[in-house]
């Protein structure tokens, strides 16, 4: 069998989306260092789905990892997508918001922890509603709140993307890392087109899927802070560097003026290629690094 | 949503507990601890009902090879059982490492 | 009866603040206005529809990218303003029929529009001032996360016209593979699926909910009720630390949300390590 046409780096690639998500935590933790909070074992699961007749998980599709990243302390949150497609319930929210909390009560008393959260997620988990909502609201502002102190990086690579509440999570996030197949929006495709039509959204239209929520686009048009290989070491590689950046002059989200000027001189009166956003919105929101 | 119990006559004591799996569409989680006694009991939850038979032919099996004395909890979202054969083969080898 | 109907929000922002119009430069979608609350200053805010406004997609009461950035522009003015002083209240008057679903506005990052306008309101809540959100009609989803969703405390109107949830009942029901009819029935079984406003209260989320007898048509005596109401929200808030974890801390959580309160009992043991 020949190799040609195939480069060393693709042969020897180490696929993180393959990976679930505690291998995903776990893999971007200095080797050894890391342990799991609230474990399958701890047997935290959902109140709430059982009786709607859907089998719960024992960690509520949610692994949270405590480590060193780059030699500085670190919590790892990490959604499990294949779980009820990564959503947020009581649980799975409650897990992470404490997390962060600690995190910043530790650097409140001067140990700089920082935060990655690795985000597959449709948002909130509909069996748990009001809870789920909730519990974004509340990770959002334990969000902010950290962010002050140490970076909170959020990580979607695919295949499940990040959508819903928790892209709101993602905007608020000091940096965001994407792969080319992650994709990263408000509302996906198919929610578009149910609400406003085909025409507005034609679900089926993968190109058009990855061409708006891509994570290619994403980090073309100054979305996102970093576009990665699907490869496990440079996606760590990618981790550590922003532990070691720190946190950000301006957040992005805190970017108003910026934006809001962006918005006020686009042409509504047709759809756009989203090409032509590329050239209008590079660099100035991002803190961008090429791979 | 049902649940389902077996036990097996067991003699081996186990060292490490062990999970693996997700309980994604089609897959299962699990769940293996030491425990005491002769005993081996298996604890199911699944969102498919009706299966009990099947279950009951996939741990007969498994337990003519496997004789720890452990708890075994599964919460199961519709796996066939070559996959829960997989995931319970995945369960012993990570507690015996 | 519990339709939008897009029209409680300019009702309350009329009652409050004697005004119905946005601010100079702003879309007609977000009114933004300064008035007497109690004895001292407030900003009021609140989305509204504006079949006119330069996104398709967001003209029925929808919170799209114009809406998001001007409640965060708006909302960081007060934050700049008031710097070296005391900190004014801010009031979320919520009636919103969901967020934008459209084309452009994903393609424009809808997500981080959003996103803006919950950092304003948070960054306002952790400098100090009270955010206070009064839920007069629909609170959906992502648009209330944007809008209302990060105040110190929330109020709401017990009235079938009000309704806070994830997703609207027409999406649940197709979704769930229901009827309307039966998915509100079933919803009604389980907490947190609930639509009905009685239900989420329980929830311990609310601050209070109150009685109006007719939320779209107020009288002036209601209006004075529910402006002390929200005065009392003010006091409340100024007296308790500026962060959400105190809604873990309300009877309503202490029943319903016992996984949560466990959750982080056990987190902060296992904490510090073996």
């Amino acid at each position: 069998m020949s190799n040609e046409g195939y480069s060393a780096s693709f042969i020897n690639r180490q696929s993180f989306i393959e990976l679930d998500a505690r291998e995903r935590a776990k893999a971007l933790f200095d080797a050894g260092t890391s342990r799991e909070l609230l474990g399958p074992f701890d047997r935290m699961e959902s109140p709430w789905l059982a009786m709607q007749g859907v089998t719960p998980q024992e960690d509520d599709g949610c692994v949270v990892m405590k480590g060193k990243i780059a030699g500085q302390a670190a919590v790892i949150v990490a959604l499990e997508g294949a779980f009820q497609g990564g959503s947020m319930g009581e649980v799975s929210g409650e897990k992470m918001t404490a997390t962060l909390d600690l995190a910043a009560a530790d650097n409140e008393k001067g140990i700089r922890t920082n935060a990655v959260i690795l985000l597959e997620t449709g948002g909130v988990r509909l069996q748990e509603a009001n809870l789920g909502l909730a519990a974004i609201a509340e990770l959002m502002a334990s969000i902010l709140a950290l962010r002050k102190h140490a970076p909170v990086i959020c990580l979607t690579a695919g295949t499940v993307g990040c959508f819903g509440g928790m892209s709101l999570a993602a905007g608020l996030a000091s940096y965001i890392v994407m792969t080319r197949e992650a994709r990263l929006g408000m509302n996906g495709p198919e929610v578009i087109e149910q609400e406003n039509g085909v025409e507005e959204f034609d679900s089926s239209d993968r190109a058009l899927i990855w061409a708006i929520h891509g994570g290619e686009q994403r980090y073309a048009t100054g979305l996102a802070d970093a576009l990665v290989d699907d490869d496990t070491p440079q996606v760590a590689d990618t981790i550590r560097s922003f532990v070691s950046k720190g946190v950000p002059l301006l957040h992005r989200s805190s970017q108003v003026a910026l934006y809001r000027t962006r918005i006020a001189k686009v042409d509504t009166s047709r759809q756009w290629d989203p090409k032509e956003f590329r050239a209008l919105w590079t660099t100035n929101g991002s803190n961008k690094e090429k791979r | 949503m049902e649940q389902i119990e077996f036990n097996y006559p067991a003699k081996r004591r186990i060292r490490k507990r062990a999970h693996v799996g997700v309980v994604g569409s089609g897959d299962l989680e699990v769940l293996l601890e030491p425990t005491e006694g002769q005993v081996a009991r298996v604890f199911i939850r699944t969102s498919v009902d009706g299966f009990r038979d099947t279950w009951k032919a996939v741990l007969d099996r498994f337990f003519t090879k496997y004789d720890g004395t452990v708890r075994i909890e599964i919460n199961d979202a519709g796996a066939t059982p070559g996959n829960v054969q997989l995931r319970l083969e995945q369960a012993v080898e990570v507690s015996e490492r | 009866m519990s339709e939008y109907t897009g029209v409680r929000g300019t009702v309350w922002f009329r009652a409050f603040t004697g005004q119905a119009s946005p601010m100079d430069g702003d879309p007609k979608s977000v009114l933004t206005g300064d008035a007497p609350l109690g004895n001292e200053h407030a900003r009021f805010l609140c989305v509204v529809p504006d079949l006119h406004g330069r996104f398709p997609c967001a003209r029925h009461g929808e919170v799209g990218l114009e809406e998001a950035f001007t409640l965060a522009t708006r909302v960081r003015e007060v934050i700049e303003q008031d710097k070296n002083t005391i900190k004014r209240p801010i009031v979320a008057i919520v009636d919103v029929k969901s967020q934008a679903y459209g084309r452009r506005e994903e393609t424009a990052a809808i997500f981080l529009a959003a996103a803006s306008a919950a950092d304003a309101y948070g960054s306002a809540r952790l400098a100090g001032h009270p955010v206070i959100t009064l839920v007069v009609g629909h609170a959906l989803s992502g648009a209330f996360l944007t809008h209302g969703y990060q105040a110190n405390r929330i109020l709401a109107f017990d009235d079938d016209g009000v309704m806070i949830h994830a997703m609207h009942k027409e999406a649940a029901a197709r979704v769930t593979r229901r009827s309307v009819d039966e998915l509100e029935k079933f919803a009604k079984e389980i907490a947190p699926m609930s639509y009905d406003i009685r239900d989420y209260a329980k929830l311990g989320l609310l601050y209070k909910l109150l009685h109006v007898e007719n939320p779209e048509k107020p009288s002036p005596h209601e209006i004075r009720s529910v402006q002390a109401e929200l005065v009392g929200a003010i006091a409340d808030a100024r007296r308790s630390p500026v962060h959400l974890r105190n809604r873990l801390e309300s009877e309503g959580a202490r029943e319903m949300r016992k996984a949560s309160i466990l959750v982080r009992t056990k987190l902060e043991a296992q904490w510090l390590g073996k």
